[in-house]
Order: structure tokens, then C-alpha cells, then sequence
């Protein structure tokens, strides 16, 4: 059979379908950046059928590419003549053959309001790592549950893993939800439970939507017709409202991919805005040297720019000859990201070796690679949400670790820049990606080469403590103190146990 | 490279088109972050160039990352001597214009062994003339990173690949062990012989690189373009007749249709689409309204479902 003809065979198999998206809207220009989620669950929940029918429903999936789906699922359907959408998902024929689907993949579908990027992931537990590299870059999280079931373990890990990722809108799709005769309680019950669970994690933003995939209710169309009750919005309308992250009420940050020297008379920088926004005029100092400069142009191929802002790919020309080189960042010069020597950070372990404790590693982070020293503090209980004792992470693990670097490393915390506050560790002896990162703070460089300097502690009251910090000399080598606020006793305590 | 560059005007006189929309504006800045990432990791970079609309994307992308300066790396054409005349005249005319370094390459032994689309079938022939072909010209220039117009919404093996695609020495891919990728951090690590394909266009759609193309006024083959043509069905496709080296087949007929094509490859194994669009604006809403996927009028694909995952493990691109 030729492909048409395959195509047509298909048409007649899903007529009711394509009768659902007859009126095809004449996109127009899109006024917003695709809005990048990851979908939680498990086969079982449902997920693939959801994807599936969001691809469905916005008309993703083309004719010969059902066709296809149809051949490969040799007659398989649905109660509604649909198509197995697990098939359509599960690109790889590995992941055929078991059944599952082992690593991240990209969907892509567009409403006339809005483009989407669907980063797909394997529910499993073994699959943690999976999921991070799908949350990375997403702006929301839809968690999938079963109706009948109701949340899960996996629910809160999913959860707990999105909010480390920095997701910080959630979407409970309750699915099945036709299974449960449209039991309204049942949904607010489910609900409310996952309201609590999200606050415990402080994500406030959560929608929550009675959704049956296979039927299509409340995913693009709406479900009214079987859930009076329900006036809330469908999964697509959430969608298309949701916002994107965006890094533009921070500090300037440009982290400098290549210096580009075209002629003599002609220095740029190239990179992309991490945070913040530039103009002509503004201050900058170069990081780590500490160098200062004024910008004078920002240049692209369309024209010399006015002002440029996070997510910019641009080229910086600064007033004069300073030493720039790539891995250096360009940053706003009174709103400077941390530079130092030892930061502390959460990350996932995403190879079968985990994270050694001592083993040095290249760090990567913007365009800035160096080496580090990774000690785990503490790993995460994902089915408790408690932190315990570690000294070594095994793959899937998410742990607490301190980072210490040979040279200068520059970071922000990564809840207030999910960019320069983010890093991969690449093991030098395979070069293979293991472990994905999060910075939460800077240490005072207390161990590495600062190790052998003599250093005072004081045991002081609060208010002189408060006094002190808050003179100049202090504020300007804040940097190099270490502060820890205790009671008296526990102050008198340390003490005691220290010879000198 | 070093290559004597004459001073850039600044203020480029393309300046007067409109801004672009937000969406084609965090899409094309994602591409040019990828294309600076390379250019500054890998030390032999090429970018791989089939004259088609990505390619064309491609190359508009990685002139406006580069700007002020020249694109730092060769263009790689594999042809297979089986093109559109029109793509062979255009792509002349392009690395002419922009002032490009361009390679082609094409497999020996499709001349040695006479190695045709009609001889050998499109597998076989695919197989020597575009994936052996791509191998030997990678292998020639010893290139460490290759750019590559693949989007992750063309088939279902490409969703699943990195940005980033790790390949080994003898090129091959393996999608069970693929290096994760998280935000928009790169790991370009690798060993002497390794190669890495980047593919900077991953995120876009169809519809994206179209409106891409009017937005910016990238140039295209023509053929992309309604107009009457010579054409002879074949397998079910419509295929363009207007090469000598094409003998009918009893029972075809040559006759003449307004056609294009949505997709450009070699002219015997890609069909053509009954078409009235000949602008942008009509191949846009021809793509809105399209209820099959670009993919479809290319006869490789079709041979086996997991196909294009078989061939890219073998090095195809």
C-alpha cells in the first residue's frame, strides 16, 4: 500500500476524531516564548494517553504519522478508535520492544495562542534522573494521577524533584476521573490533598483539573457535558496562561561564550543574558579579574541595540582594552553575582558510578569550565522529604554537597538565577555528564588553599556582632567571615572543644 | 581560519524589518547560543549544508551568531550527484554572496560502481551515497563537531536526541546511552576521534522555520514555490521530470502539473505536493491547515517503521 493510501485507510478508522478539529484557526503571529513543561506519572496513570490526546486534539500528529501508528499497533485501539499514543511516543525501538519509555523526549504543539515544548518522562523511580533533565528547563509541571488511586509516592517525588528544579507551577491533572462516574468529591478530596502537599514543598501556584485523557475531557475540549459541577479551566487553557521563568528582574549577567576579533578595530563579546537587561553606558566589571568598563554598543546582525535583555543573544563592546576571554561573566556592576572558592549546592547523580566523595571533576557552568572537588553532605529521602547523612551519592540520589574549587568560580544562588546559578559535572575520566546541579550558597573559603591561614573565632553577643558587621571595614571583607548565630551555651560548648 | 576580512559596516541596512515575534525570538536566540558554544568548544567544527529550507534556516542562524564576523567554519555538502539542478545553482550562488567556504563531497564509489537511486533501490543507495558519503567527508576533514538542521518534531527517533549528539569514532549513535542534558549547559567533552553533532534548530517546528524564512527574508530554492513543471508518477509520488537521466517506465508518462515540494533531496526519490502556494504566506497556511507531515513525500523513511532510528545509528545524519 502506498503511503496515501495508508493515510486515507487511517482516515476512515479515526473519522470521529478528525471531525473534532475540523475548524482549524489560521495561526497568527505568537506574542509569547513557548512555554516548556514536563508531564509526571506513570504508564499507568495515564500519561501517554494525555500527551497523546494534547497532540491529538491541537493536531500535531499528522495523517501518514497515524497511519504509521496504525500499522504498528496492527489494529490495536481504544474504545474511541484512536490509535496506542504509546507507540507514537515511544520513538526508539528499544524502548518498543520493553514496553517503556527510558529517557527524556521533546513534543512539540501549538494552539493559536501559544506553542508548547513537552518534555516527556519516564515515571519510574529508577528514571529520577531523567526526570530532573526534563525539569530543568521547564517553566510548569503537569503531575498526573489516577482518580481511583489517588496521589501516590511517586506523586510527592515527582513533586519534590520538580520544586528542587525550580518549577514553581504545578498542574494536578486528576485523570480517569470517568472512571469515578465524575465523583466530584473524589476530585476535591484528591485536590485538596495535593494543595497540601505542594504548600509543604512552597509551591502555591496549583491548578487542579478532573480530566478523563481518553475521552479528551477538560485536556483541549472541555468536559462540561459529563461534569456540570466542574467550571474551571481545561489543562490547554491553563497552558496558555501560564508564565515563563524569566531572569530580567536580576542583576545583569553575561556569561562570555567567545571574544570576537573580525579586524582590528572591531572587540566583542558574545554570549547570552543570563539576568538582568544592558544598555549603552551602563557599568560593568569582568569577573573573576574584578576589571571595569562602560558598555558602549550592543551589536547584532539586525541592528546596533538600545538595551538588551535575559535571553539575548548579543554582542557587548565595552569602552576600553580590558582582559576578557571566554568563561569570564560580564556583570552589572553594583549587583554582582558571588565569586569565591567554595559553594554549597544540591544535585541529582545521574550515572550508574554516583558522586565520589574527593574525586575531582570539570564543572561546567554557562561557559565557564573548571575543575572541582565534590564532598556530599546529605542525601534526600524522597519518600520522607528528610535530609540524611551522606558521604556518597549514588545514582537517582538527590544530595547536598559542598563544592570546592582550584580557581575562582562565580555563581548566583539558583533560586534567584536559574541559569548562573546552575551546573553539570562532567567525570574526566569517561567525559560523560554525571550530576546536575543547583547552587544554594557560598562558603567562606574555609578548607582548599585558604586551609593553612590563621584564622580568629569570636564568641560574641548579637548586638555587638549586628554593630560590627555593619561598619564599613567589615562590610567590605564579608567575603572572607564565616558567621554562625547560636545560643550562648552552645557557643560556650564549641568553644571548649577547640584547643588553642 | 585565518582569512583576511574586510572591515564590517555595523549598521546593517536589513535593519528595517520588523522585530520578531517572541517565540522565533527564544528560538533563534537558543540557536545562536548553540552555535557560539561550538565554534568556541570544538576545534574542527563544520556545519552540514543540503541546500534545503533548515539548511537555509541553518545558515542564516549561524551568520547572524558569527556577525561581525565571518562564519568561522566550512559548509559540508555530501552530494550525491542526484540533486535538483535548481539546489546545485542556488547553493553556488549562496556561498558566492555571504562569502562562505564550502566542501562537497561525493562518494567515489557512485561513479566507480555506477550506484543510482534506479540501480540500487533508495536503502542501498542511501546508504553509499549520503550516510558512507557523510562518513568519509567527516572522516577527511577530521572535523570534531558538525552542525546539523535536524528538528526533534521531523520523526520519532529524532525527540529523544540531545542538542549535543555524542557519536563514536566510526560515527555511530547510541541513543540507549546518551549524555543527559540539563538547562542549557553543553558538554563538549571528548576524546581524539569522537565527534559531536549539534543541532541548533532541535526546539523549531515546520511552521516555525517557514515563518522564520518570511521574517527574516531568507532566500530558498525555488522549488519550494508552486509552478508548473514536468513531472511522472512513481511509486506514488510525483516526481520531477526534467533530467535527462530519468528513463520512463512503460506505462509512464511525462505531463505537466503545478507542483512543489516540501521537502528537497535527490529529484528520483522525492515526491512533489499539488500545490497552488507561491508565496510565504500560502506555504504557511497550506502548513496549517496540512493534515500529513513533511516527511511523507521522502521514500527512506517509509521503508521500515524505526527506520530513520536504524540509519542514525549507523551515522546518517
Amino acid at each position: 500500500m502506498t503511503a496515501p493510501a495508508i493515510a486515507n485507510a487511517a482516515l476512515d478508522d479515526a473519522t470521529e476524531v478528525v471531525t473534532y478539529t475540523a475548524q482549524e484557526p489560521v495561526r497568527a503571529t505568537r506574542d509569547s516564548r513557548p512555554l516548556r513543561l514536563i508531564t509526571c506519572g506513570s504508564v499507568d496513570d495515564g500519561k501517554s494517553t494525555l500527551i497523546g490526546r494534547l497532540l491529538w486534539d491541537t493536531k500535531a500528529v499528522k495523517e501518514d504519522q497515524a497511519a504509521t501508528l496504525q500499522r504498528d499497533s496492527n489494529g490495536k485501539q481504544n474504545d474511541l478508535g484512536l490509535p496506542d499514543f504509546a507507540l507514537l511516543l515511544d520513538g526508539l525501538q528499544a524502548e518498543r520492544e520493553q514496553g517503556i519509555t527510558i529517557d527524556v523526549a521533546y513534543r512539540y504543539f501549538s494552539t493559536d495562542k501559544r506553542s508548547f515544548i513537552v518534555a516527556d518522562t519516564p515515571g519510574h523511580e529508577q528514571y529520577t534522573r531523567n526526570m530532573a533533565t526534563g525539569a530543568s528547563t521547564a517553566d510548569l509541571a503537569v503531575l498526573l494521577v489516577d482518580a481511583r488511586v489517588g496521589l501516590l509516592e511517586q506523586t510527592r517525588r515527582h513533586a519534590t524533584i520538580a520544586t528542587l528544579m525550580g518549577i514553581r507551577q504545578f498542574v494536578l491533572a486528576v485523570n480517569k476521573i470517568d472512571l469515578t462516574n465524575y465523583d466530584r468529591s473524589r476530585f476535591e478530596q484528591i485536590s485538596h490533598e495535593f494543595r497540601e502537599l505542594a504548600l509543604s514543598l512552597g509551591v502555591r501556584q496549583v491548578t487542579a483539573i478532573p480530566v478523563s485523557a481518553l475521552k479528551g475531557e477538560n485536556v483541549v475540549y472541555d468536559g462540561r457535558a459529563s461534569m456540570p459541577w466542574y467550571d474551571g479551566p481545561t489543562l490547554i487553557e491553563v497552558l496558555e496562561l501560564a508564565t515563563t521563568r524569566s531572569a530580567q528582574t536580576v542583576g545583569f549577567r553575561l556569561p562570555v561564550q567567545r571574544v570576537s576579533r573580525p579586524g582590528e578595530s572591531f572587540r566583542g563579546y558574545q554570549g547570552t543574558v543570563a539576568g538582568g537587561s544592558v544598555k549603552p553606558g551602563d557599568s560593568v566589571v569582568i569577573l573573576p579579574s574584578g576589571m571595569v568598563a562602560n558598555v558602549t554598543k550592543i551589536v547584532t546582525f539586525d541592528l546596533v541595540r538600545n538595551a538588551a535583555v535575559a535571553g539575548d543573544a548579543i554582542t557587548l563592546v565595552l569602552d576600553r582594552q580590558v582582559d576578557v576571554s571566554r568563561g569570564d561573566v560580564i556583570a552589572a556592576i553594583d549587583s554582582q553575582p558571588m565569586t569565591g572558592l567554595a559553594f554549597d549546592a544540591q544535585l541529582v547523580a545521574l550515572q550508574p558510578e554516583g558522586i565520589q566523595p574527593g574525586k575531582r571533576y570539570w564543572l561546567k557552568s554557562g561557559s565557564r569550565r573548571q575543575r572541582v572537588q565534590v564532598q556530599p553532605a546529605s542525601q534526600l529521602d524522597l519518600k520522607t522529604g528528610k535530609w540524611n547523612h551522606a558521604d556518597e551519592l549514588p545514582m537517582n540520589a538527590i544530595g547536598k554537597v559542598h563544592l570546592i574549587f582550584d580557581e575562582q568560580a562565580i555563581f548566583d544562588a539558583y533560586e534567584q538565577n536559574r541559569t548562573t546559578g546552575a551546573f553539570i559535572l562532567i567525570d574526566p575520566d569517561t567525559n560523560n555528564t554525571v550530576a546536575g546541579g543547583m547552587i544554594t550558597a557560598k562558603r567562606a573559603a574555609l578548607g582548599g588553599i585558604h586551609a593553612e591561614e590563621s584564622r580568629v573565632i569570636l564568641s560574641l553577643p548579637a548586638d555587638l556582632a549586628d554593630q560590627l558587621m555593619a561598619t564599613e571595614l567589615f562590610a567590605g571583607r564579608r567575603e572572607d567571615v564565616e558567621v554562625r548565630r547560636v545560643t550562648a551555651g552552645k557557643a560556650a560548648e564549641i568553644i571548649d572543644t577547640i584547643d588553642g | 581560519m585565518p582569512h583576511n576580512h574586510p572591515e564590517t559596516e555595523l549598521h546593517n541596512p536589513q535593519s528595517t524589518k520588523p522585530p520578531l515575534d517572541p517565540h522565533l525570538k527564544a528560538l533563534e536566540n537558543e540557536a545562536i547560543h548553540i552555535f557560539r558554544e561550538v565554534a568556541a568548544e570544538f576545534e574542527r567544527p563544520v556545519m552540514l549544508y543540503s541546500i534545503g529550507k533548515d539548511s537555509s534556516v541553518l545558515l542564516h542562524l549561524a551568520r547572524k551568531a558569527f556577525y561581525p564576523g565571518r562564519v568561522p567554519f566550512p559548509l559540508l555538502h555530501v552530494d550525491t550527484g542526484w540533486k535538483f539542478r535548481e539546489m546545485i545553482a542556488f547553493r553556488d550562488e549562496i556561498v558566492e554572496k555571504y562569502d562562505l567556504d564550502l566542501v562537497v563531497h561525493t562518494n567515489p564509489r557512485g561513479a566507480a560502481e555506477n550506484v543510482t537511486p534506479f540501480s540500487h533501490g533508495s536503502a542501498l543507495y542511501t546508504d553509499i551515497m549520503k550516510t558512507e558519503a557523510l562518513r568519509q567527508a567527516l572522516d577527511a576533514g577530521q572535523y570534531d563537531a558538525a552542525f546539523g538542521g535536524a528538528r526533534r518534531d521531523e520523526e520519532a527517533s529524532r525527540a529523544k536526541e540531545r542538542i549535543y549528539s555524542f557519536r563514536t569514532p566510526d560515527h555511530r549513535w547510541d541513543p540507549r546511552n546518551q549524555r543527559p542534558e540539563l538547562w542549557n549547559i553543553y558538554n563538549g567533552m571528548i576524546r581524539k576521534g569522537e565527534s559531536v553533532r549539534a543541532f541548533p534548530l532541535s526546539n523549531w517546528t515546520e511552521v516555525d522555520i517557514w515563518r522564520y524564512i518570511q521574517a527574516e527574508e531568507i532566500p530558498i530554492v525555488p522549488l519550494y514555490f508552486a509552478k508548473k513543471r514536468p513531472i511522472v508518477e512513481r511509486d506514488g509520488m510525483m516526481i520531477l521530470a526534467e533530467d535527462p537521466r530519468l528513463e520512463l517506465l512503460p506505462g509512464e508518462v511525462k505531463r505537466e502539473e503545478v507542483i512543489r515540494f516540501r521537502t528537497l533531496g535527490c529529484f528520483p526519490l522525492t515526491g512533489a505536493i499539488r500545490s497552488g502556494a507561491t508565496t510565504l504566506d500560502d506555504i504557511i497556511s497550506e502548513l496549517e491547515t496540512a493534515t500529513v507531515s513533511e516527511r511523507q513525500g521522502r521514500a527512506i523513511d517509509r521503508d521500515q517503521s524505526g527506520s530513520m532510528e536504524k540509519k542514525k545509528r549507523e551515522g546518517y545524519f
